[in-house]
């Protein structure tokens, strides 16, 4: 038995090892649990990005849930996910709402010009302010709001087909099912 | 020549080094010295978000930049150090704090090392202690039975 023992400790190590590998491929190291989920999601006032002059505000928002998706001109992995959101988006049962972070106006309006506008309304956050009480630290970022203004969900980089299948439609569906008594 | 050549490339390359951290850190304009040492002190305690690895008072991520600046208003409107800190753990979790609170969460990180120190000194107690006794005995055995074996204490099956 003593002998053996050096032997089981190996394997101990070996199980760790192969754990941490394996819990590796399931998570991505670099996303950062959001503390707002299951919060409201923070007061905001923007601008249309098409029309300036108006500005929306997170109680306009409120009855219906939507996805807000961070994006912007300069993200290269929004390019990555701009055609899923094309895709899956008008299947989603949700609005759509485009965040423009840290962008000129102009570069995103000639950047959904060239790929698409898959939104039902874009607002702009060019100084980048509001996105900080959204714990947004780069883009893209998608958050799903309920329409109580309650965030269920969010991810943090491109939504690919998998992970709206995985998560985000499992989770739409959690939000369904709850709005009806 | 070549002396001189080598002194001319030195001081570009500090006049470059010299570039690179103005780029990194732009000015602030702080209300006194013992304020400027406070953002620092403060931002050098946080982590960027972003490029995970930086402090924010060293990272040139965009965001970083901004949550400076956020910093840098708060300290001008007279937040404390704790309400700066309670503000981005409540945007960013405590991932942005290079220093974990405990909480039920971080118990092991806390106390894992310890918890490893004590079991690491309970097992080599306990070989010690079985070595010892299992000594004695052989020592006794050893006094009766000098000449079959001179050396039975040590059965290799010890490691």
């Amino acid at each position: 038995m003593n002998r053996l023992l050096p032997f089981f400790g190996f394997m101990l190590l070996v199980l760790l090892f192969g754990f941490g590998i394996w819990w590796n491929t399931q998570h991505d190291q670099n996303a950062i649990p959001s503390p707002l989920l299951d919060k409201p999601a923070p007061a905001f006032n923007l601008p249309k990005l098409y029309e300036p002059t108006q500005t929306v505000s997170k109680a306009d928002l409120l009855g219906q849930p939507y996805l807000l998706n961070v994006f912007a001109s300069w993200c290269v992995e929004c390019g990555v996910e701009h055609p899923v959101l094309e895709a899956e988006g008008p299947s989603l049962g949700v609005q759509l709402v485009g965040y423009n972070y840290k962008d000129a106006p102009a570069d995103a309006k000639r950047w959904l010009a060239e790929h698409g506008n898959p939104y039902n309304l874009l607002i702009a956050d060019e100084p980048g302010h509001t996105a900080i009480d959204f714990g947004v630290y780069g883009a893209p970022e998608s958050f799903l709001i309920d329409a109580k203004g309650m965030i269920r969900y969010k991810h943090i980089g491109p939504l690919t087909p998998d992970v709206v299948a995985r998560e985000l439609k499992p989770a739409i569906a959690a939000m369904a099912r709850e709005a009806q008594p | 020549m070549t002396r001189s050549l080598i002194r001319m490339l030195l001081v570009m390359l500090l006049a470059c080094a010299g570039m690179a951290h103005a780029q990194a850190i732009e000015p602030m304009p702080f209300a006194d010295h013992a304020q400027e040492l406070r953002f620092q002190h403060l931002t050098q305690q946080l982590r960027c978000p972003m490029c995970q690895n930086e402090t924010l008072a060293d990272s040139n991520a965009p965001i970083a930049r901004d949550l400076r600046n956020q910093i840098f208003q708060m300290m001008q409107h007279g937040s404390s150090d704790d309400e700066i800190k309670q503000y981005l753990v409540a945007r960013y979790s405590n991932f942005v704090l290079y220093d974990p609170p405990l909480t039920a969460g971080t118990w092991l990180l806390w106390f894992g090392p310890l918890l490893i120190l004590l079991s690491g000194g309970a097992a080599v107690l306990l070989a010690i202690r079985k070595r010892s006794q299992r000594g004695t005995v052989a020592t006794e055995a050893s006094t009766d039975n000098a000449l079959i074996d001179s050396t039975p204490t040590d059965n290799g099956d010890d490691w």
